[in-house]
């Protein structure tokens, strides 16, 4: 039972290695690579190859290490204590269990997903040190500890927006996914596209590491912005020769918005078209 | 064996510690790799090497503790020829060695021994050998036991063979200047703690009791805002003319500012404050900004930074028409008093060593207007400022 990728996940081999050590060795894989190179999807991606439940606790800048725990709600027991409800007296009723207590308690082994784990406050890793080192965590308001019946496969994101303390990065294993080179690419877009004809396909691409090496452009687009551009392609049935001969009014390629999400980044590229356009009329002219 | 990796590895610097080393070991006991070099080299990455920025750094040593292993691989090739040997004097010699010192019984004896004796000419055993890349030439003509292995392992795989580690790919991501701003950040992190205080609702027990008991103990829950990060700042660089010196220091100041304040606005002036302000880098090109607007928009709940280094001409500071870029109506100690005014807690950096300070008029004219709020761009100039800020 190992992980190598999947019919929808191209997996390099220095992921898939990552990831079978991590679930090995049960420990937390933290994932990190730019924006758009599948680090949510992968976790999917793992607990369907390895057939297990996914769990996902999404971070947002106001989540809290505890929140992935439980939560006690004091306020219902005593709106409910005034109204004289029954069920006041077993604080077990008032406690709300977290992703983490969820995957804890699973009767089987799940993988958790942490996504994007940086957007948390700057302590948040650091509260879940003993919580993934132990796999357990102790309720004060029951006084009992809860014990993971089966150590999750936790797979955390991050999108470098903060670092993370060393102490949380010793407990975990890392990989960085590197930006697929050309072959992985046309490998990753022959899953998603099966039927995208090889010759817009190769020009598509060209065009896409093109602007990926324009100097000073702010969010390079990435894998997946490339498949939004080859699907929006498709569906408007353009040919391959269209994109080399880029015979549009401002010499840009068609559809490139869903290339470029940043005003600054469309604004350079068609200033840098206009340039290109000046160059061949200066050189059409002798 | 892995040891002396672990050895190397801290060598080069990088954090890795027991834990990582006995995670390695354990994944070898696994079995998670077996005899494959390049998945060996994957493993122990994700392994012990926890940032993408010391990846450029491991690829480094372990290229250089590994470089060794190009000879063993070099010896596998070689074997069937060992078989050959049995009948040559090399057998002998070999006996000899394993009788002797024993020293046969390791790969890097063997591959000495190999090396020891392909320096003596065997022209008449090995004719035959084509298999050995070098092809017989250097077993005559080279004596040097270093330059013989060397010049093997070039020719036999060295060349067509690149490893992982050899692409450094992550060499761009070996930024130093990121390491520079880690140290700005831990003191501009002493402001960010103990700022946490704004909106986010939490349960308040005491008003609670408090509420619930005034109504005769009909519940009455009080909440209260919650604490969280919400400090606000406002950064103006000068920039041009004598700060250029110290664009670098302005820069990590910046993009270390930058990740740790979520609110943040930064403009541009030349030299001093005057009517207008900028927020593009190249002033030619940006547009300008009312300094009234700015003081509009930004309530007095900003912090503000000023950095400059204050050695101007005193005339900048007192006179209107003074400035060098503008005609100013108002002299500019007018402005950063409306600046000092508005907003509680305003400090100025000095990139300029405060040993200088005295020296110049305008510095010691700024600093009282700045009421002494003047700090060194050090990094315990910049902690006091934040104590100051914080304060």
């Amino acid at each position: 039972m190992s992980f190598t990728g999947s019919k929808h996940y191209i997996s390099t081999d220095d992921l898939s290695l990552a990831v079978n050590s991590a679930v090995v060795l049960e420990r937390p894989l933290l994932i990190k690579g730019e924006p758009g190179t599948g680090k949510t999807m992968l976790a999917e991606e793992v607990a369907g190859a390895l057939n297990k439940q996914l769990i996902t606790w999404h971070i947002k800048s106001t989540t809290k290490a505890q929140q992935g725990l439980y939560e006690y709600d004091a306020v219902s027991r005593l709106r409910d204590s005034q109204l004289g409800k029954a069920n006041i007296n077993n604080i077990e009723n008032y406690i709300k269990k977290g992703k983490l207590w969820e995957a804890f308690i699973s009767d089987q082994q799940v993988v958790l997903l942490i996504d994007e784990i940086d957007k948390a406050d700057i302590e948040f890793p650091n509260d879940l040190l003993v919580e993934i080192d132990k796999m357990e965590f102790f309720v004060y308001e029951t006084g009992k500890t809860i014990h993971a019946k089966h150590r999750p496969i936790i797979i955390i994101t991050s999108n470098n927006e903060k670092e993370l303390p060393d102490a949380f990065l010793r407990r975990c294993f890392f990989h960085f996914i590197k930006f697929p080179d050309r072959e992985t690419m046309e490998a990753i877009i022959a899953v998603h596209h099966p039927n995208t004809k090889k010759e817009l396909l190769s020009e598509a691409l060209d065009v896409f590491f093109q602007i990926r090496d324009i100097p000073g452009i702010k969010k390079k687009p990435s894998t997946s912005e490339l498949i939004d551009w080859l699907k929006l392609l498709l569906a408007d049935d353009i040919r391959g020769t269209e994109l080399s001969d880029k015979n549009t009014e401002q010499n840009l390629p068609p559809l490139y918005g869903a290339l470029l999400k940043n005003e600054q980044d469309i604004n350079l590229l068609e200033r840098l078209a206009v340039a290109q356009q000046k160059n061949q009329q200066i050189t059409l002219q002798p | 064996m892995l040891l002396d990796f672990f050895e190397s590895l801290r060598g080069q610097g990088l954090p890795v510690t027991f834990r990582e080393l006995s995670d390695l070991i354990s994944a070898l006991e696994q079995h998670l790799v077996f005899v494959d070099i390049d998945k060996f080299y994957y493993l122990s990455r994700t392994c012990m090497i926890k940032d993408e920025k010391h990846f450029d750094k491991f690829d480094l040593a372990f290229k250089s503790h590994f470089s060794e292993l190009d000879k063993i691989d070099n010896l596998f090739d070689k074997l069937p020829d060992l078989e050959l040997l049995k009948y040559s004097s090399l057998q002998n010699q070999v006996t000899e060695a394993n009788d002797g010192d024993n020293n046969f019984g390791s790969l890097r004896g063997l591959a000495d021994t190999w090396d020891k004796g392909s320096d003596e000419p065997y022209d008449g055993y090995f004719g035959r050998n084509k298999g050995v890349g070098t092809a017989g030439t250097s077993f005559s003509g080279n004596t040097n036991a270093n330059s013989h292995a060397s010049s093997t392992s070039s020719t036999d795989i060295g060349e067509g063979t690149v490893k992982p580690w050899d692409h450094r790919y992550f060499k761009d991501l070996d930024g130093s200047r990121q390491l520079g701003t880690r140290n700005i950040k831990m003191a501009l992190r002493r402001l960010r703690r103990f700022a946490r205080s704004g909106a986010n609702e939490e349960f308040d027990l005491h008003e609670t009791i408090r509420a619930t008991a005034k109504d005769a103990g009909l519940l009455n829950i009080k909440m209260r805002p919650e604490r969280h990060n919400s400090v606000k700042i406002l950064l103006l660089f000068d920039i041009g003319g004598s700060m250029d010196a110290h664009t670098r220091t302005c820069e990590q100041l910046f993009s270390a500012a930058r990740s740790e304040f979520k609110y943040m606005e930064y403009f541009y002036f030349h030299n001093f404050i005057y009517d207008s302000l900028w927020q593009n880098y190249d002033m030619k090109h940006g547009e300008l900004i009312s300094t009234f607007d700015l003081l509009h928009k930004y309530a007095s709940d900003y912090k503000v930074i000023i950095v400059g280094d204050a050695a101007i001409g005193t005339h900048e500071i007192t006179r209107p028409g003074g400035s060098v870029d503008f005609p100013n109506s108002e002299p500019g100690a007018n402005w950063l008093n409306r600046f000092t005014d508005q907003y509680d807690k305003v400090v100025w950096l000095n990139p300029e060593p405060n040993t200088y300070w005295h020296y110049s008029e305008s510095t010691r004219m700024i600093q009282k207007l700045m009421h002494e709020r003047m700090y060194p761009m050090t990094l315990n100039g910049i902690e006091k400022a934040m104590i100051y800020l914080s304060r």
